[in-house]
């Protein structure tokens, strides 16, 4: 294992100019990473969202520093910024004296040999069409550090350096487990050597003891190859086993900032308390202290004005709604963005603000008691608990009353009542044209008998009237001069009005010729 | 115990289920058992495929069939077989009296519809109310999971809701019908920390406001020691061991779950390294023979990988029943297992 090692050392040649070995490996001032957010076909920018805002901190040679904070809190996109994979808004990165983010393609490419990355998901981050001789070997060959059958010799040793078989070169990564996958993805970063690996979230997708398994093989190879990490998790108990220092993130910031110990032991923010009590421990006789913070993150597109915690602060005072804190240092090497840490320094700290969390976390386990730990082996008098007495929703409901119109009928008043109008107005038009056209009708049958009297044939009436026929189309009855009935028919089409006299059995009849009049 | 135990809400016992692959048959449950009793909260813990999931399934009748068959077993709730029971009697079951709750709160609620509709759904359907009526109860089921502002999430979209408020909405859709047994499968695993803790705490305040039973399917064995009373640790189709809370915590008498223990970073950081259980879970279509465990086990012997260990009882005069499978501890009822596991020198 050793040997490996070292002659993946010799043969990794880029001992150039070796920069201030004192001087951090990475310095990050500043960082920020604003998404904007569109709308529209034209997508116009309504907004932005403040993913990261203002970040800053060091990594050591050979450190590993935990990034940790909830979903939303930024702390993927700051992995992701400081590989330059998504690019920044502003700030300053310096990787090994080098300035990440001024540097062109050329100048990347060769700072991302010394930067590596290993994603969360084992599944998705492998290309299920590549071997894993391709997918750690790749880099060598971009990078043109070996070829051919050395690409060979290096995987295997790679391989071997994560625990795998270097037998396995030539297999897909649907033959392995989470754990392997894992591996092999390690494997993949440690193919250039780098000196600085960015892990998001490496673990959180395999089993516990996979897990334990990788946390295990990184800490080992940080240990031998002096890498240092960035290590994003959510989960604090690895990272505490990981890291040197950790930084806690909130909204964008940095929260909190600390050896590992101290910020376990002493946390001083209070979102890194809550943080630490929200974490469940194995240990079923360990008394619950936990500060529950009330509600969710709030969004990044719109942060809290000052400082960010202050929605969910229970420690919160006038000042944090309207200034934001800045970084204050209890301790040389500890940073905490909380106005209560103003002028503390080492283990004092407010009292007020000790008291307010107490309350809280009494507050919360009088809400909450632990679950029973009496074994539920009772006397046979029935349930422990009789199940009928679950009212507690019934009687909820007894004392409310239904509002007068509901809610989603109110929401739709917009469209529904301009529609009934609509419709309302259509259907009394055409009910007043009908009895209009019915009207006209009556009219035009009288005067059709009176016609009829004079020239004595039905058709040549209607024919002179016929161009004042009413829009009613169809049968219709009308009686002639002597008294008898007669039908005729109306119709219209492209051409015109068709009129035509119906005989008895309601055909058009054949001596009463058709009679049409053309209207175009 | 002198006493008479009570009947159980749920029984499940000597549970196979296999599924009909078309590369041969996957015995994903293969004689597992446990009791639920009344207004308990039940752990059922493992790692990804050991069966906790698809025994869960199985007492609600979800399993795909074709592929899965229940090939032995009896599963009993309130004193009838749901392996009998017809599909129409299931469906009144479900949803009902029997309710669910899944991992990805995002992917099991309909996203073309409101909240309130679906909230709604299972009070028409099981409780025959009416829309108007319905509507003001799942306002109340939101209250109820202390939800902010529940009249107006009635008309949101999944979408517009954070984690932790859809699984909030999962669960008013789980207790709408009051069920006397939730499952929770994986409930709080895709929600952050803090979210994590709202969700386990209101669990346990509405359990003991309604007095249901809980069967909490998780691999977190912290998530466990803070809500579980007895805890049940499955490993590929097995359960290894069975026991209450405490006891299985204070002295674990299998060695894989000994072993999980030692996985965890908060409490193997004491030793400095993690002692993690070597090798990987065993594929479903291949299992070892005899005790499952054994490939991985520091404690194997040859007994172990011909014949297959049985649950036994191990606890002392007057304590509470504590369960494992394993050949070693029946030889060395004693051993402390973590001790000699952590030391890595098994005799």
């Amino acid at each position: 294992m050793s040997a490996d090692s070292q002659s993946a050392r010799t043969a990794s040649g880029d001992a150039g100019a070796e920069p201030d070995a004192a001087a951090p490996l990475l310095h990050v001032e500043g960082l920020t990473k604003h998404f904007p957010v569109t709308r529209g076909v034209l997508g116009r920018t309504v907004g932005y969202v403040r993913a990261v805002d203002g970040v800053s901190f060091d990594v050591a040679r050979g450190e590993t520093l935990g990034l940790v904070g909830e979903s939303g809190s930024g702390k993927t996109t700051v992995g992701r910024s400081i590989l330059r994979l998504i690019e920044p808004t502003a700030g300053h990165v310096t990787f090994d004296g080098v300035d990440v983010l001024d540097a062109d393609a050329r100048e990347l490419r060769r700072l991302r040999r010394s930067m590596q990355i290993v994603f969360q998901d084992p599944y998705s981050s492998l290309n299920p069409r590549m071997r894993v001789i391709d997918l750690v070997g790749e880099a060598l060959e971009v990078h043109g550090l070996a070829r051919g059958p050395e690409i060979e010799r290096r995987v295997g040793e790679l391989l071997a350096r994560v625990g795998l078989s270097p037998s396995a070169i030539n297999r897909y990564p649907h033959e392995f487990s989470g754990g392997q996958r894992q591996r092999i993805g390690v494997a993949r970063a440690l193919a250039l050597e780098p000196k600085l690996i960015v892990c998001d979230e490496p673990v959180s997708a395999l089993d516990v003891s996979i897990q334990a398994q990788v946390v295990n093989l990184l800490k080992t190879l940080g240990r031998e190859l002096g890498l240092s990490y960035l290590f994003i998790a959510h989960d604090l108990s690895v990272v505490r086993h990981l890291s040197h220092r950790v930084a806690v993130m909130y909204l964008g910031e940095i929260v909190e900032l600390a050896p590992t110990e101290r910020l376990f032991e002493a946390p001083a923010h209070p979102y890194t308390r809550a943080l630490l009590s929200a974490i469940p421990l194995p240990d079923p006789r360990r008394e619950r202290r936990r500060l529950v913070l009330s509600g969710d993150i709030p969004s990044p597109v719109d942060p809290p004005s000052g400082c960010r915690f202050h929605t969910r602060c229970p420690a919160v005072m006038e000042r944090c709604k309207s200034e934001r804190p800045p970084a204050y240092a209890p301790e040389p090497r500890h940073q905490v963005r909380c106005f209560h840490a103003e002028g503390v320094t080492g283990d004092g700290w407010y009292p007020e603000v000790e008291a307010r969390i107490e309350a809280r976390i009494q507050k919360n386990r009088a809400e909450t008691p632990p679950p029973p730990r009496v074994v539920l082996d009772v006397a046979p008098g029935g349930p422990l608990r009789p199940v009928e007495q679950n009212v507690s929703i019934d009687a909820r409901r007894a004392g409310a009353s239904a509002p007068a119109v509901s809610r989603s009928l109110r929401k739709k008043l917009w469209y529904v009542v301009p529609l009934a109008l609509l419709l309302a107005f259509f259907g009394a038009r055409s009910a007043f044209r009908r009895a209009a056209a019915e009207r006209e009708l009556e009219a035009l049958a009288g005067e059709l008998t009176a016609k009829t009297k004079l020239t004595g044939s039905v058709p040549a009436s209607i024919a002179e009237l016929g161009w004042r026929l009413p829009p009613l189309f169809g049968n219709h009855g009308a009686v002639d001069p002597w008294g008898r009935a007669f039908r005729y028919r109306l119709l219209r089409d492209e051409k015109g009005f068709e009129l035509s006299t119906l005989g008895p059995d309601g055909v058009v009849s054949a001596d009463d010729s058709v009679v049409v009049r053309k209207f175009r | 115990m002198t006493s008479v135990p009570e009947e159980p809400l749920l029984r499940i016992e000597n549970l196979s289920v296999r599924f009909r692959t078309s590369n041969g048959v996957v015995r994903a449950v293969d004689g597992a058992g446990y009791d639920v009793r009344r207004g308990e909260t039940l752990a059922v813990v493992g790692e990804s495929g050991c069966g906790k999931s698809v025994t869960a399934m199985a007492v609600l009748g979800l399993l795909p069939t074709p592929p899965a068959e229940v090939a032995s077993g009896r599963i009993e709730f309130e004193g009838e077989d749901l392996l009998q029971a017809s599909p129409a009697r299931l469906r009144e079951i479900r949803g009902n009296r029997i309710s669910m709750i899944f991992q990805e709160p995002m992917t099991s609620l309909n996203p073309v519809f409101t909240v309130g509709d679906q909230i709604m759904e299972g009070l028409r359907l099981h409780r025959g109310l009416s829309r108007e009526e319905a509507r003001r109860e799942a306002s109340h089921l939101l209250e109820l999971v202390r939800m902010p502002a529940p009249e107006q999430r009635l008309d949101e979209y999944p979408h517009q809701l954070s984690g932790g408020m859809r699984q909030r909405v999962m669960i008013a859709i789980a207790l709408a019908c009051r069920p006397r047994l939730l499952i929770a499968d994986e409930p709080t695993t895709a929600l952050d920390v803090t979210v994590q803790a709202q969700i386990l705490e209101l669990l346990r305040e509405l359990q003991r406001e309604l007095g249901m039973s809980i069967v909490l399917i998780t691999h977190d064995l912290g998530v466990v020691a803070e809500t579980a009373e007895r805890v049940v640790v499955m490993y590929a189709g097995t359960v290894v061991e069975r026991a209450t809370a405490l006891s299985l915590f204070d002295k674990p008498r299998h060695p894989y779950t000994a072993g999980l223990f030692l996985s965890l970073p908060s409490l193997g950081a004491e030793s400095g390294s993690l002692r993690p259980i070597e090798g990987s879970v065993p594929d479903a279509m291949n299992l070892p023979s005899g005790c499952r465990v054994h490939p991985r086990c520091p404690f194997a012997m040859p007994v172990c990988s011909e014949r297959d260990p049985v649950l036994t009882r191990r606890e002392a005069a007057g304590e509470p029943p504590h369960e494992s499978a394993c050949f070693y501890v029946d030889q060395q009822p004693d051993a402390d297992l973590v001790a000699l596991t952590r030391e890595g020198a098994p005799p």
